[in-house]
Order: structure tokens, then C-alpha cells, then sequence
């Protein structure tokens, strides 16, 4: 019998075209589009721009298509945790949350009561079966586009019954398979940054309709008062720009942000450099790795080359400091072996 | 079996959201349509005969509806003669505008757009007419109270409000949207005391994309579509004669089927609330938490169903059932979005999220009944084991 998948589309070119190469091969597919924030977005009120396109989509292919409201899911899982996350200083990241409650957890859940065998998404990155028969996410075939950074947290119950159809591609391969099918979303454009947060409105409005922000004082390393910010919550450790300043002189990058004091401190770039970085809530994909590892402490960030000594990532070299409530992945390899939660005092 | 699709049969029970047409109102639509072309507004042989078949049709409407011919406005549908009465009264004569909290989007969108405010219902879902009674004063020239909820099928006791608005708001205009009512209500006596109503083409039979607005003889009302002045001057725009001719064949005999169809559906209604409400350990009736259903139409059976999600619900009793529902409203995108009219009723969110609307037509039949009477509890236990937590799937 043939695999019976529920695909998620966005409405982007990636989910179109993994819905059709599903299709190609052989499985019963339905499409659904989930609909996660109800407020302003960049494709329209509640992204139904977004929806249409899925919905064009899912017709040109032949297959059916529906909407699932998680509006509340994405509003207690990923936008009011977003919120609380800056409040506190740290540095979240919306697209993992909203990965591990929405799309794995709570869609998962459904495509399950559904019938469904398998829940396809249209992420670069891949599912990497282990000689020992486990399972771990690896990264997609093309470097640039992988997104298997946001994917870290997938347990082998759900590594088993995920897809990533477009994985194995190149972008170039997946814009021009969707241009020979006449799909929609061939060209579109990919979607940047937060789907919540509007490129007009921006972060700052954003979190200043729903939180209270702390102007504070911009120090050196000495206590010094260099300048003054509006919200200390809004400033993140590496950040260079917008610290109220005064220009020329050597760079300064803000090296600790401490909320309750309302300050954030700066220093010279030679200053972030830290030995390691100590992690929260460390996960193993399939036990721990002891040899030597790759951390990735962003979602394009560069691989650097690491150890793990207990909940301690330590790096080969001296790297930048990792702002607090950013996830650290563990890569072996191309797999994703283990990932944790940057605490919030680097080592030194 | 209710209807049938391209290739697949349904049992549809979401006569509520659009009803099949009528076998004689396609007849009449495809036949106007090839035979009347001519422009109604014009003055020429076939555009005469173009306004004739559109007064005649206008004047079997009238009947239906219980107004005369020229009361009665031809529109788009039942969103736009909504439209047009809320903001074409508020227009005429400036001051607030309330409507009940359970009004359909088209009412309800329209009265906040004007700043206006809504006035409580029971957990019936009947008008709190206190309530209302204390929301009315002079400076309040616009009530709007739906004659049949589209949600629940409660009927709201327009005499009564309409003795509220008399005594607190002499002024005011009482628009009632009766989009739902016309299969089960006889218009005639139950919007009488409105002098605005709103009537749907698709709710009783007809075509979409027609409805009207009756406005009574000395309604205040200014056109919010002008043009040429059609509709004497109420709503400018060709109207659509084959669509109207169509629409006032349905509504004709919907009006005739009237009676035999209640006594069908309640008895079919009554089946599912108590099957379901049996069968489901939690489930409620959502409009009808006590044994009397007076207060509902015939035709709407709403209930909600604890730890399961409307849009699985919805999925399984399609693909598993071959039965055809609906929940709350759904928005742009196709979502299901949460009930207002649920939280009105003061049903909880988690509840509400498992609402559930089996509504019957002209067309319906009791294997439509029989399958959904089966099928929905079936769904509910599967679900209700993948719920995690107390968290539906």
C-alpha cells in the first residue's frame, strides 16, 4: 500500500515542490496549510496570501488541500515564549519553537489521528539512518540552504515518520522542478527572518506592543558610561550597532546585556572571544558523542570545531561569545548528534 | 444520499452554509438566462422583457417575504444586504448602531466598523432583551437582531425586541438578517416587525450570488452602491434576472415545503442532539442545555464535543464517513476560527473548539441523518484516544 502523507505547504516554493515529488513517488498525499499568527504579517492578514498560493498549488497537482488553525499553539509555544525570552535578555529562536510544539508536535499529532503514516515539510535537510538503526537530522544537500539547524530537536519517534523531500536537492534544482510543473510559488521569493514580525513594523515595535523595555546605561569593561540605550532587552551579545555610541575609535560589541541592572556592557571585539559555552537542557539524538564534534551556534552560522565535557561545549579555538538562549547543535559530521540551550554565563 | 459531487456521493449536512439548488430553480435560472438578456434599465423590446421577468419575479419574492414589490431591494447575496442595511441606515439618519453578540460577520463587522456595540444573550442564545433594553437610548438609530442564528438555529423574538426599541429607541431602524430563516420561518408573520430584512438566495434553494434587502415604506436608507440608480435608487447595478428569477422559484417552494420539512428535520434533529448527546459522555447540546428546543429552528443541530479539535472532526467525518459539516465561521484563509457566537453562549474556548454544526435542508434524507448520527461519535472516541493530556489532536 502506498505511503498516505500529509504534507505541510506554506505556500513557499520548497513544500510545493516536495508535495509533487512526493506525488511522483507514488504516495497518497493532501496538502495543509497551517495557519500560526493572526496578526499582521508580510503576505496579509493571517498570511492568506500564503494560503492561496499553497491552495493554487494543491490544485495544480491534483491534490486535496485543507487549513488547520493553531493559532493558539503558536501563540502559547512560540510568539508569548518569543516575548518572555527578550524580556529576560536572552536571544530565542521563534522557527525552533514553533518546529518542536507546532509542526513536530501538534501537527504531528494530528497527521497521526488523521491516518496519516507520514508528515512531509519542505526544509532542506535530511533524515540519516545509522548502521545501528537510528536515526539522526543531517544536513541538505545544498550547504547554503540547510535548515537542519531548526530541525535539531527531532526524537527518533518523529525522525521515523518526517519527510524532507526537497533535501536531497539544490534550491536551483527545486525553483526549476517547480517551473516545469507551472507551480505558483517557482519564484518566490524565500521567506526571511521571523513570519510574525513585519520588515515595516520590525522587532523593536514588536516587542514594545507586548512588553515593557528597560532604557539602560552602556558600559565598558571598566564600569565606565559610554552611552545610553532605550532597551536593554533589545540589544543582543555581538551586537556593534545601534548602542548609542559615539563613532570612530576601536569597534565595541556588546559583550554582556544584565537587565535587572539595566546595562549592557561592551568591549572590544577580542573581548567576545570565549573558550566554550555552557549549555541548558543538553539532548542527544542517540547517545552521547564523545570524539570531536562541530557546534553551530546560529541558524547560518559557521560549524566550529568542538568538544563536549559534560554540559560544556568547548571549542578547539577561542570563538564568539554565544548569546544567551541561542541554540548550540552538535553536529557529527553532517548529522545532527546532540543540542543544547546556551546558558546564560559563558565560560570564561 | 443528500447530494451528489463530480464524482463522489456525500451526505451533506451543512445545509446551512449553502443549501443544493432546487431542481426548479436550475430549470429557471438556465432558461432565463438563455431566453432574457437584455439590459432591465433599458428601454428597448428586450430589455422590456428583461424588467418584466425581473418585476415578476420580484413580486413572487414580495410575497414570500410579506412585503410589496417595491420594498424589496435586489443585492449580491445576504452579506451585502446586511451592508447596506447597517451602513445605509447609519448613513441616513447618524447616531449608534447595536446588534446582538451573536450576529453573523456580516452584521457584526459592519456595526463595530460603525463603533457600534452588541447587546448579551442568554445561554440559549435568545436576546437578553434587559440587556438590550439598557444598551437602547435616543441617540440610537440602528438595531440589528438576526431572525435565525446561522451558528445554533436559535430564533430570537423579534415582537418583543422590536416593543424594546419602540419604548427606549423610538427612532431606531430594526434591521433583522434572516438569511437562515426563509426554509423554516414564515416570513410573513416572523419579520414582520422589522422594517429592514435581509433574505439569501442559497440559504432556501436559489443560486448564490443573490439576495435582497427588504425596506420597508419609510425606511431611512441611503445606497452605499450608487451607479445608475437601479433599485429606485437603493443599489445601484444591473441585477442579475435569471439569478432573481431563480431565487423567487426556490423561495416559493421552500415556502410551499415549508411545513412537511420542519416535521421531517426536527425529528431528524432531534435524532442526532440526543444520539450524540447520548453517546458522546460530555457532549452538549450547544444551544440547548435543557430539554426544551422551542427557541431553535428545525434545522440546525449544534453541539460540542469535549477533547477532540472541529478540524480533525471535520477531516475524518469527510474521508471516513462521506459526511459533509461545518463548524464556527471559517476566516479568508479557510481556517476554522473560534465561535463568537459559542463564547456568547458562554461556552469555554477548549469546548467551543469542538463544535460541531449538522445542518438539514430540502434535500436531506435519513441515510444524511443515519450516517452522521453514526459516524460522529465513531470519530469523537478515535480522537478522543490520540488527545494528549486533555489536549485534542
Amino acid at each position: 500500500m502506498s505511503e498516505r502523507v500529509l504534507v505541510a505547504m506554506s505556500g513557499g516554493v520548497d513544500s510545493s515542490v516536495a508535495a509533487a515529488l512526493l506525488l511522483e513517488a507514488g504516495c497518497d498525499v493532501v496538502g495543509v496549510t497551517l495557519k500560526l499568527w493572526g496578526g499582521e504579517s508580510d503576505s496579509g492578514c493571517c498570511s492568506v496570501a500564503d494560503v492561496d498560493d499553497a491552495r493554487q498549488v494543491a490544485r495544480r497537482l491534483g491534490i486535496e488541500h485543507h487549513v488547520f488553525n493553531f493559532g493558539d499553539d503558536f501563540d502559547r509555544h512560540v510568539v508569548d515564549p518569543y516575548v518572555q525570552a527578550h524580556a529576560a535578555g536572552r536571544t530565542p529562536n521563534p522557527c525552533i519553537e514553533c518546529n518542536r510544539h507546532v509542526k513536530f508536535d501538534r501537527l504531528l499529532r494530528r497527521a497521526d489521528a488523521l491516518g496519516f503514516t507520514a508528515l512531509a515539510t519542505g526544509h532542506h535537510a535530511r533524515v540519516a539512518e545509522r548502521p545501528d538503526g537510528t536515526r539522526r537530522v543531517a544536513r541538505g544537500a545544498d550547504a547554503a540552504k540547510d535548515q537542519s539547524y531548526v530541525l535539531h530537536m527531532l526524537d527518533q519517534a518523529q525522525l521515523a515518520r518526517v519527510r524532507f523531500p526537497v533535501g536531497q536537492r539544490a534550491k536551483a534544482e527545486v525553483r526549476s522542478f517547480a517551473a516545469e510543473l507551472g507551480l505558483v510559488t517557482a519564484a518566490k521569493l524565500d521567506s526571511q527572518d521571523v513570519c510574525f514580525i513585519t520588515a515595516t513594523g520590525g522587532r523593536r515595535r514588536f516587542l514594545g506592543d507586548r512588553m515593557t523595555t528597560t532604557p539602560g546605561t552602556v558600559r565598558d569593561v571598566s564600569g565606565e558610561v559610554l552611552g545610553e540605550v532605550p532597551a536593554v532587552e533589545l540589544v543582543t551579545i555581538g551586537q556593534r550597532h545601534g548602542l548609542g555610541l559615539a563613532g570612530g575609535g576601536v569597534p565595541r560589541y556588546a559583550l554582556a546585556i544584565d537587565v535587572p541592572g539595566a546595562t549592557v556592557t561592551v568591549g572590544r571585539k577580542t573581548d567576545l572571544l570565549t573558550n566554550g559555552v555552557r549549555l541548558d537542557d543538553l539532548t542527544w539524538a542517540a547517545g552521547p558523542v564523545a570524539g570531536p564534534l562541530l557546534a553551530q551556534t546560529s541558524a547560518h552560522g559557521r560549524p566550529l570545531p568542538c568538544r563536549v565535557e559534560g554540559d560544556e561545549v568547548v571549542f578547539d579555538e577561542p570563538q564568539r561569545r554565544v548569546a544567551p538562549g541561542q541554540s548550540v547543535v552538535l553536529y557529527d559530521g553532517d548529522e545532527v548528534a546532540g543540542a543544547g540551550i546556551a546558558a546564560a554565563t559563558a565560560t570564561a | 444520499m443528500g447530494a451528489t459531487g463530480p464524482t463522489e456521493v456525500w451526505h451533506y449536512l451543512d445545509h446551512a452554509a449553502s443549501t443544493p439548488m432546487r431542481p426548479e430553480a436550475v430549470e429557471v435560472l438556465a432558461e432565463v438566462a438563455a431566453r432574457v438578456w437584455g439590459n432591465p434599465s433599458g428601454a428597448h423590446a428586450l430589455a422590456r422583457l428583461a424588467r418584466d421577468e425581473l418585476d415578476a419575479a420580484r413580486d413572487r419574492l414580495a410575497a414570500v417575504a410579506g412585503c410589496r414589490p417595491g420594498e424589496l431591494v435586489v443585492t449580491s447575496g445576504g452579506t451585502e444586504a446586511d451592508n447596506l442595511a447597517v451602513r445605509g441606515v447609519l448613513a441616513a439618519r447618524r447616531g449608534r448602531a447595536v446588534c446582538s453578540a451573536i450576529e453573523h460577520h456580516a452584521v457584526l463587522h459592519a456595526v463595530e466598523a460603525a463603533g457600534g456595540t452588541t447587546a448579551r444573550v442568554d445561554e440559549r442564545g435568545v436576546i437578553d432583551l434587559e440587556h438590550l433594553a439598557a444598551m437602547l437610548d435616543a441617540d440610537v438609530t440602528l438595531v440589528s437582531v438576526g431572525l435565525v442564528n446561522n451558528e445554533v438555529g436559535v430564533v430570537q423574538p423579534l415582537d418583543a425586541v422590536r416593543e424594546v426599541v419602540r419604548a427606549r429607541a423610538p427612532e431606531a431602524v430594526l434591521h433583522a438578517d434572516a438569511a437562515q430563516a426563509l426554509p423554516w420561518l414564515d416570513l410573513r408573520q416572523h419579520a414582520a416587525a422589522a422594517d429592514l430584512v435581509t433574505l439569501a438566495s442559497h440559504k432556501c434553494g436559489g443560486p448564490r450570488g443573490v439576495g435582497a434587502l427588504v425596506v420597508r415604506d419609510g425606511t431611512p436608507l441611503v445606497a452605499q452602491q450608487v451607479g445608475g440608480g437601479q433599485e429606485r435608487d437603493r443599489r445601484s447595478g444591473t441585477p442579475d434576472v435569471a439569478g432573481v428569477a431563480a431565487f423567487a422559484v426556490a423561495a416559493e417552494r421552500a415556502d410551499v415545503a415549508r411545513s412537511a420539512l420542519v416535521a421531517r428535520a426536527e425529528a431528524w434533529r432531534d435524532q442526532l442532539l440526543d444520539g450524540i448527546t447520548a453517546a458522546v459522555p460530555g457532549a452538549v447540546a450547544s444551544a440547548a442545555p435543557h430539554a426544551d428546543r422551542s427557541h431553535l429552528v428545525a434545522g440546525i443541530a449544534n453541539v460540542c464535543l469535549p477533547g477532540v479539535d472541529s478540524e480533525a472532526l471535520l477531516f475524518l467525518l469527510e474521508h471516513d464517513h462521506r459526511v459533509l459539516a461545518s463548524a464556527a465561521s471559517s476566516c479568508a484563509s479557510g481556517a476554522q476560527e473560534p465561535s463568537h457566537v459559542l463564547a456568547a453562549l458562554g461556552h469555554d474556548r477548549g469546548l467551543a473548539g469542538g463544535s460541531l454544526r449538522l445542518s438539514l435542508g430540502w434535500s436531506s434524507t435519513e441515510a444524511d441523518v443515519a450516517a452522521a448520527a453514526a459516524g460522529v461519535p465513531e470519530v469523537v472516541a478515535r480522537l478522543q484516544a490520540q488527545a494528549r493530556d486533555g489536549a485534542p489532536a
